[in-house]
């Protein structure tokens, strides 16, 4: 069995294959992916699916702009049908503060060539006619905006990847990985030690264990985030629609199931993703408040992920000062799958041709050193 | 055509593409087709998909694990989740009203602790 690459990606979630296919299609020959599980088997696969271009800081805007660019026609690149919808992202603003924000959110976005626009509320009941609109003042409205199905796109890339000769491999978990003569030996409970001069760290909540086996710390901590799926009902809506003050996210899949998530202020750091019943509860009453109307749809399912947050809520992008060619891409705080395309493409450019994007730049690891003052992005539910 | 999931309308084709793209477990079907997400998450198509697999892999019944079963166990609307909650949730405020209030009782207890 072949355990030499030239590229070693750790982490088979959306990072993982994306950074993967696009260095095989940069060019790069023996790559291969290492998998605790299966594919998108953690945040990936756990995620709300939508990818929208509306934040707080350029970096993410950029970055979010970039990836649905290369979005756009990526189905019939990869040969996959990933249920993609560009239904547009409709974003609540629901006190003075808000509106404030969100204007000075739009004017950065349009700077940045985004097409996004205020709407009153009776803009936002013709986009989604079931909301409250007594609850809003303003809300924010891009069309470009939408959403995917994670595991299609996952296996999408793994597939495409696949095609271009990079081994995936499943059930394989790393243990542990030493450095020695500029070559990663990375030990695996399968039993073999894959090795390669390159590694990249995908593993989302658990990229800080990653580090810590080469002595590198990645501020990365894994908070658990909750989500629920009703059933299956004509269509209601197109957008994903997001409300940061009553604290909900909520999107219509191809199937016709809605799935809704929230945040829990309390949550403590750690990788359990069991379900409670508390959510349930709360999340009923998020969404009555804003949706009065769909009071009487039936939950069927409710599972939870992980949010892999950083200081500011924007991703660790590139290489680590304290190792060469360990290279970074994790911290993502909800928002892989939507920032994955871009992310994979700067990466893979950066390793194959040594050009380095100043998104990538801007997000290395480093910046947090010696940091006093964070700005956070806010756009985070 | 044989359909094996009801709830999705998944048929035997399907579950058939999902194993030749490399899935090996009846959590990676789940998630690639859709078999066993609908409202009775899988109570009727597990066996189905699990025999799938087990012909398929040449893999003995027993290795084939079923997926996560997730909460809730039967598809419930909002509203009766709302008052139900809030039913238990008043019970238990009322029980804890109580102790007090039974004259001195419940602060000779604080003293204690």
């Amino acid at each position: 069995m072949k355990t030499s690459y030239d590229a070693i990606v750790i982490g088979g979630g959306i990072l993982g294959v994306s950074i993967a296919y696009e260095l095989a299609r940069a060019g790069m020959k023996n790559i291969c992916v290492l998998e605790k599980h299966y594919l998108a088997s953690g945040s990936t696969g756990r995620c709300g699916g939508g990818f929208r271009q509306q934040w707080s800081t350029e970096h993410n805007t950029q970055l979010a702009m970039d990836s649905v660019k290369r979005l756009e026609g990526l189905e019939q690149e990869l040969e996959y049908n990933c249920e993609m919808f560009q239904g547009g992202y409709l974003i609540l603003a629901h006190t003075d503060a808000d509106v404030a924000q969100f204007e000075k959110n739009v004017a950065m976005q349009r700077r940045l060539g985004l097409d996004v626009n205020m709407v009153d509320p009776a803009e936002a009941k013709k986009i989604v006619p079931h909301l409250d609109t007594s609850l809003i003042k303003k809300a924010t409205w891009c069309p470009k905006d939408g959403h995917i199905n994670p595991f299609l796109l996952t296996q999408g890339y793994a597939n495409a990847a696949k095609r271009l000769g990079v081994d995936v491999h499943l059930w394989t978990d790393v243990t542990s990985i030493m450095k020695k003569s500029n070559v990663f030996f990375v030990m695996t409970n399968t039993g073999f030690t894959y090795q390669a001069p390159i590694v990249f760290n995908c593993a989302g909540g658990f990229a800080r264990e990653i580090g810590k086996m080469l002595n590198v710390d990645i501020p990365v901590d894994p908070y658990r985030h909750e989500i629920l799926v009703t059933e299956p009902v004509e269509r209601l809506w197109n957008p994903m629609v997001i409300s940061f003050t009553v604290g909900l996210y909520a999107r219509q899949e191809a199937n016709g199931g809605v799935v809704m998530g929230c945040g829990d202020p309390n949550e403590p750091v750690g990788t359990y993703v069991g379900s409670s019943m508390h959510f349930m509860y709360d999340m009923s009453k998020r969404f009555t408040t804003l949706f009065p109307k769909l009071g009487n749809l039936r939950i069927v399912r409710q599972w939870a992920g992980l949010y892999e947050m950083t200081a500011d809520a924007q991703p660790i992008l590139g290489p680590v000062d304290e190792v060469e060619n360990f290279y970074q891409a994790s911290g993502f705080s909800g928002h892989g799958l939507m920032l994955a395309p871009a992310v994979a493409m700067y990466m893979a450019k950066m390793v194959t041709t040594g050009e380095v994007h100043p998104e990538i730049q801007g997000l290395r690891a480093s910046r947090f050193k010696g940091m006093k003052e964070v700005h956070r992005e806010k756009s985070v539910v | 055509m044989k359909i094996v999931c009801r709830c999705q309308d998944i048929t035997e084709e399907e579950v058939l593409s999902a194993i030749r793209q490399g899935a090996t477990t009846l959590d990676e079907i789940k998630r690639l087709v859709r078999a066993g997400m609908g409202p009775c998450q899988g109570r009727t198509c597990r066996r189905l998909v699990q025999q799938i697999i087990s012909r398929e892999l040449k893999k003995p019944m027993a290795e084939i694990h079923p997926s996560t079963f997730r909460p809730p166990n039967l598809p419930v609307p909002f509203n009766l989740v709302m008052a139900e909650y809030e039913k238990i949730e008043k019970e238990k405020e009322r029980k804890t009203v109580r102790k007090p209030s039974a004259k001195g009782k419940g602060k000779a207890k604080e003293g204690d602790a």
